[in-house]
C-alpha cells in the first residue's frame, strides 16, 4: 500500500506530467506528423519520380525506336520520289534533245527544205530559158518555113507569067519591055523569059498527077458552098454548049503508042535493064548459100576414070584414037544405043491420019 | 396559040424567077441593100418561091432568106413569124444536098441572133432534122448542120442539153475526124459551144472521146482549126478538177507551149486561155504547168502581145502564184513582176489593170521576199495611184486596195515603202507605219536612213486619234529616237526656237 500512496501522490504528478508529456506529446505528435508526412511524402515523391522515370525511360525507349523506323520509312518514299522525279527530269531533258533534233531535221527535210528548194528554183530558171530558146529557135523555123513556101509559090507565079508572056522576051533588033537599053543589065524577069519553056504535053504520069491534083482541087470547089452553075441564056450560033468547049480545052493530049515512045527507046531499055541489073544483082552465084563449103568440098572424080588406087589415066591422059595401033584387035565403042520405043507407035497409035508421019 | 408559044410564057416566067432571085441573092451579099430589100417586101416575096418547082430556084430563094437573116434579128424574127422554118425542116430532110445547105444556112443564120429565136428554131423540132443530115456523106452539108447546131448550143444552157439530147455529141466527135479542115473547124467550134455551159454538158462531151481526137489535133498547121481547139479544151477544163485533169492526160503539154509562138494571135490568146483554166483548180495542175516551162512561154506571149489578148496570160500567172509560195517564187524567177509591171502602166483598160493588180497581189503576199520582189519594181505607188484615181472603175478601186493592202503587209523594205508615206490615204497608211514600226527598232542604219530621207518627218505630221492602232505605231516609231531628234522633227518646232529667241533676254 505504501506503492499506492505513493502512487497516488505521484497521481497528481503523474497526471501533471501525463499532461505535460500529452501536450508535448500532441505537440510532437502534430511536428512529427507533419515531418512524418513529410518525409512519406518524400519518400512517396521518390517513388513516384523513380516509377515516373523509369516508365518515361523506357516509354521514350519505345517512341524513339518507333519514330525512328517511321521517319525512315518516311525518307525512304521521299527519296524515291525525288530519285523518281531526278530521273524523270533527266529523261524529259534527253527527250527534249531528241524532239530538238528530229524537230529541226524534219522540218529541214519536208516542211522547208532549203536546199531541195534552191536546186528546184535554180532547175526552173534552167528549164525557162530552154523552154525560151526552143521556142524562139522552133518560131525562127516556122517563120523560114512560111517564108520559104511563100517565095516558092511567087517564083512559081512569076515563072508562070513568063510562060505566058513568053512574047516579050527581048530580040537583037527590039530589046524587050524588062530590057531597058539605058539600065545596066536585063532585070529578073527577063532573065526568067529567057528561061522559060513552053508549055508542052506532059508524059503520062504527069498527066497522071495532075488528074489527081484537079480531082483534089475540084473536092475543095465541091465543098466550098456553091450552088450548080444555073443554065445561062445559050448564045445565039453554031456554038457548042459552054461546058463542052471547056473540058475540049483542058482535054490533055493523048499520043499513040509510036508518038509516045521516044526515039532511043531500045537503047534506053537496054540502059535501064543493065543499071537495074548493076544495082540489083549483089550475089552473082545466088544458089551457093555457103561460100565455103565448096572450097573443102572433096572431088568426086568420075567413075569411069578411077580405080580403086588411084585414077585412071584415060580420058585425061590419053584416048583412044590417038594411039590406033594399040587397037587392032579390039573392038570399037559403041556409039549407038538402043532406042526407047516411046515414039515407035506415034502416028500408028491413034489413027489413020498419023500416017503422014 | 400554038403550043410552042404556050411553052415560051412558062420558060419566060421561069427566066425571070430565077433571074429575081438569083438578083436578090446577090443583092443581100452587101449590108447597105438590106434595108432597101426589107423596105420593098422582100420577104413575103422569097416565101413561095421556096416551095417552087423548080430545084434552083428553091436553093437560090433559101441562099437568099438566109443572108438576109444573117444580118437582122428583125429579119430572122420576120422569118420565124412568116412559118418558113418548118417548111426548111422538112426539106432538111428530103432534099438534095444543096437545098439541105441552103436550108441549114437559113435555121443558122436565124438561131444566131438570140436565144429566143433559136428556141424557135429547136421548137420546129429542127435538131432532129440537123442531127441526121450530120450523117451525110457529103461534107458541106455537115458543116452547114454542124455550123447550125453550133449557134443553138452557143445561147445557153438549156438549148445546149436541146442540142445533146437530140445525140448531136458523138457525130460531131465523127466529124472532127473526117479530113476536111474546114468541118473540123465548124465541129469543134460546135463542140467548144456545147461545152461551155455547165460541167454535165462538159462531162457528154468528155463521154463521147472528144478529148483524145482535139488534142490530136493541135499541132495541125491550119491557124483557125487551132483557135476552134484550144477553145474547146479550155471550156471543157474550166468547169472541175476533173475535167482538168482528163485534159491534161491526154499529154497536151508541153506540144501546147509551141502554140504560143503561132503567127495568129487568137491562137495564142486560146493557148493561154486553156492554160488559165487548167492552172487555176489545184497546186499541183499549177505545178505541173510550171515545171514544164509553161510560165517562162506565158510572159513570152504577153511581152509580145497588146490590149485585152493579154487579159488571160495576167489571169493565169495569179492563179499560179494564189496557190503556193513556191509556185509564186517560181513566178518571180521566171521575171513575170517586171512584165506585169508594164502590163499595168501600158494597159488602158480598167478590167485588164484590175487583173494586173490581182495578179501582183497574188504574187506578193506570201513572204518578204515576194513582197520584195514586187515592191521592187516600182508598182506600189502605181498601185496607190489606182486606188485613189476617180475615174477607175469601182472593180479596179477594190482589187488595186486589196492587193496594195496584201503585199504592204509583207514588205520589209523600207526604201520602197517610203514613196507612200506621203500620199497614202489613211487607211493604207496605218499598214506602211506598221511596217516601219515593225522594222525600225532592230535596224540601226534603217533609223538613220529614215531620218535622213524626211520619213520620220513626215511621220510627225501625221495626225491620228490618239489610242488608234495608227498613234501606236507612230509611237514606237518615236520610242527608238532620242527625244530631242523627235522634238527637232515635229511640226512648229521652228517657230517654238524662235519664240525661245524672241523671249531671250541677253545678260
Amino acid at each position: 500500500m505504501a506503492r499506492l500512496v505513493k502512487l497516488q501522490s505521484q497521481i497528481q504528478q503523474v497526471r501533471v506530467e501525463f499532461f505535460i508529456r500529452q501536450r508535448t506529446a500532441e505537440e510532437n505528435r502534430k511536428r512529427e506528423n507533419a515531418a512524418a508526412v513529410k518525409i512519406q511524402s518524400w519518400i512517396r515523391g521518390c517513388r513516384v519520380r523513380a516509377y515516373v522515370r523509369y516508365l518515361t525511360k523506357h516509354a521514350v525507349i519505345i517512341q524513339k525506336t518507333w519514330r525512328g523506323f517511321s521517319a525512315r520509312a518516311i525518307f525512304r518514299q521521299m527519296q524515291e520520289e525525288a530519285y523518281l522525279a531526278a530521273r524523270m527530269k533527266f529523261y524529259n531533258q534527253m527527250a527534249v534533245r531528241i524532239q530538238r533534233r528530229w524537230r529541226g531535221y524534219f522540218v529541214r527535210r519536208n516542211v522547208h527544205n532549203y536546199y531541195e528548194r534552191k536546186k528546184y528554183l535554180e532547175a526552173l530558171s534552167k528549164k525557162n530559158e530552154e523552154i525560151r530558146r526552143e521556142l524562139d529557135e522552133f518560131e525562127q523555123y516556122q517563120q523560114k518555113e512560111r517564108e520559104w513556101v511563100a517565095a516558092v509559090r511567087e517564083e512559081e507565079r512569076k515563072y508562070q507569067q513568063a510562060q505566058r508572056q513568053h512574047f516579050l522576051l527581048s530580040t537583037k533588033q527590039c530589046p524587050g519591055v524588062y530590057n531597058s537599053p539605058f539600065r545596066g543589065g536585063p532585070s529578073e524577069m527577063e532573065e526568067r523569059l529567057r528561061r522559060v519553056t513552053p508549055v508542052l504535053a506532059q508524059s503520062a504520069a504527069r498527066q497522071a498527077r495532075s488528074k489527081h491534083r484537079q480531082q483534089r482541087r475540084a473536092l475543095e470547089q465541091q465543098n466550098a458552098s456553091f450552088l450548080p452553075p444555073i443554065n445561062a441564056k445559050k448564045p445565039q450560033g453554031p456554038f457548042r454548049a459552054a461546058e463542052e468547049v471547056w473540058r475540049q480545052r483542058q482535054r490533055p493530049l493523048e499520043p499513040s503508042l509510036r508518038v509516045a515512045t521516044s526515039i532511043t527507046a531500045l537503047e534506053e531499055a537496054r540502059d535501064q535493064l543493065r543499071s537495074q541489073e548493076l544495082s540489083a544483082r549483089l550475089i552473082d552465084h545466088p544458089f551457093w548459100p555457103f561460100a565455103s563449103a565448096h572450097k573443102s568440098r572433096k572431088y568426086e572424080p568420075l567413075i569411069h576414070t578411077r580405080s580403086a588406087f588411084q585414077t585412071l589415066p584415060y580420058g585425061t591422059k590419053h584416048f583412044r584414037e590417038d594411039a590406033k595401033h594399040t587397037l587392032q584387035d579390039k573392038e570399037a565403042f559403041k556409039t549407038v544405043f538402043t532406042t526407047c520405043h516411046v515414039f515407035d507407035k506415034f502416028g500408028r497409035l491413034y489413027s489413020n491420019s498419023g500416017k503422014i508421019v | 396559040m400554038s403550043q410552042r408559044q404556050v411553052l415560051q410564057v412558062f420558060e419566060s416566067y421561069q427566066k425571070s424567077r430565077t433571074q429575081f432571085v438569083q438578083t436578090v441573092a446577090e443583092l443581100a451579099t452587101r449590108p447597105q441593100n438590106i434595108e432597101t430589100l426589107q423596105n420593098a417586101g422582100v420577104m413575103s416575096l422569097l416565101r413561095p418561091l421556096l416551095l417552087d418547082v423548080v430545084p434552083t430556084i428553091q436553093q437560090t430563094a433559101a441562099l437568099a432568106l438566109g443572108r438576109l437573116a444573117n444580118y437582122n434579128d428583125d429579119l430572122a424574127e420576120a422569118i420565124v413569124k412568116g412559118d418558113i422554118l418548118p417548111q426548111l425542116v422538112y426539106s432538111l430532110a428530103e432534099q438534095n444536098r444543096f437545098y439541105k445547105k441552103a436550108a441549114a444556112f437559113v435555121l443558122r443564120a436565124v438561131a444566131r441572133h438570140s436565144p429566143e429565136l433559136a428556141q424557135a428554131v429547136v421548137d420546129c423540132g429542127a435538131l432532129e432534122a440537123l442531127v441526121i443530115s450530120l450523117e451525110e456523106f457529103d461534107p458541106g452539108v455537115k458543116e452547114a448542120a454542124a455550123w447550125a447546131l453550133g449557134y443553138i448550143a452557143r445561147h445557153n444552157g438549156e438549148l445546149s442539153q436541146a442540142v445533146v439530147d437530140a445525140g448531136a455529141v458523138p457525130l460531131l466527135v465523127l466529124c472532127i475526124q473526117e479530113p476536111e479542115i474546114a468541118l473540123k473547124r465548124i465541129a469543134a467550134s460546135a463542140l467548144s459551144d456545147i461545152a461551155k455551159h455547165s460541167p454535165e454538158l462538159a462531162q457528154t462531151v468528155v463521154d463521147t472521146g472528144a478529148i483524145a481526137h482535139l488534142a490530136q489535133m493541135i499541132l495541125n498547121p491550119d491557124a483557125k482549126l487551132k483557135r476552134q481547139v484550144f477553145s474547146a479544151l479550155s471550156q471543157i477544163s474550166k468547169h472541175s478538177v476533173d475535167l482538168a485533169e482528163l485534159v491534161v492526160e491526154a499529154e497536151i503539154f508541153p506540144a501546147v507551149l509551141a502554140c504560143l509562138r503561132d503567127p495568129d494571135e487568137y491562137v495564142r490568146k486560146n493557148v493561154t486561155t486553156l492554160m488559165r483554166e487548167i492552172a487555176k483548180h489545184t497546186p499541183e495542175l499549177s505545178q505541173m504547168i510550171v515545171n514544164s516551162g509553161g510560165v517562162a512561154a506565158v510572159i513570152d506571149y504577153l511581152g509580145d502581145c497588146k490590149g485585152a489578148t493579154r487579159l488571160p496570160g495576167i489571169m493565169m500567172l495569179g492563179y499560179v502564184a494564189a496557190h503556193a509560195e513556191n509556185l509564186a517564187m517560181a513566178v518571180i524567177l521566171s521575171k513575170g513582176v517586171p512584165q506585169l509591171a508594164i502590163c499595168l502602166s501600158e494597159e488602158s483598160e480598167d478590167h485588164v489593170k484590175a487583173a494586173t493588180a490581182w495578179s501582183l497581189g497574188q504574187i506578193g503576199r506570201h513572204t518578204p521576199e515576194h513582197a520584195r520582189a514586187v515592191a521592187g519594181v516600182n508598182v506600189l505607188p502605181k498601185l496607190l495611184v489606182l486606188y485613189m484615181d476617180m475615174e477607175s472603175s469601182e472593180d479596179l478601186q477594190v482589187k488595186a486596195k486589196k492587193a496594195l493592202k496584201s503585199i504592204l503587209q509583207k514588205c520589209t523594205h523600207l526604201p520602197a515603202l517610203e514613196p507612200l508615206l506621203y500620199d497614202a490615204p489613211s487607211n493604207i497608211l496605218k499598214h506602211v507605219v506598221c511596217q516601219f514600226s515593225k522594222v525600225i527598232p532592230h535596224d540601226s542604219k534603217a533609223r538613220r536612213l529614215f531620218v535622213t530621207s524626211g520619213g520620220l518627218k513626215k511621220v510627225q505630221e501625221i495626225k491620228a486619234d490618239s489610242g488608234s492602232p495608227l498613234q501606236e505605231y507612230i509611237n514606237s516609231i518615236n520610242n527608238c529616237y532620242p527625244e530631242e531628234i523627235v522634238r527637232y522633227y515635229s511640226p512648229g518646232y521652228s517657230e517654238t526656237l524662235l519664240e525661245r529667241v524672241e523671249k531671250y533676254q541677253p545678260a
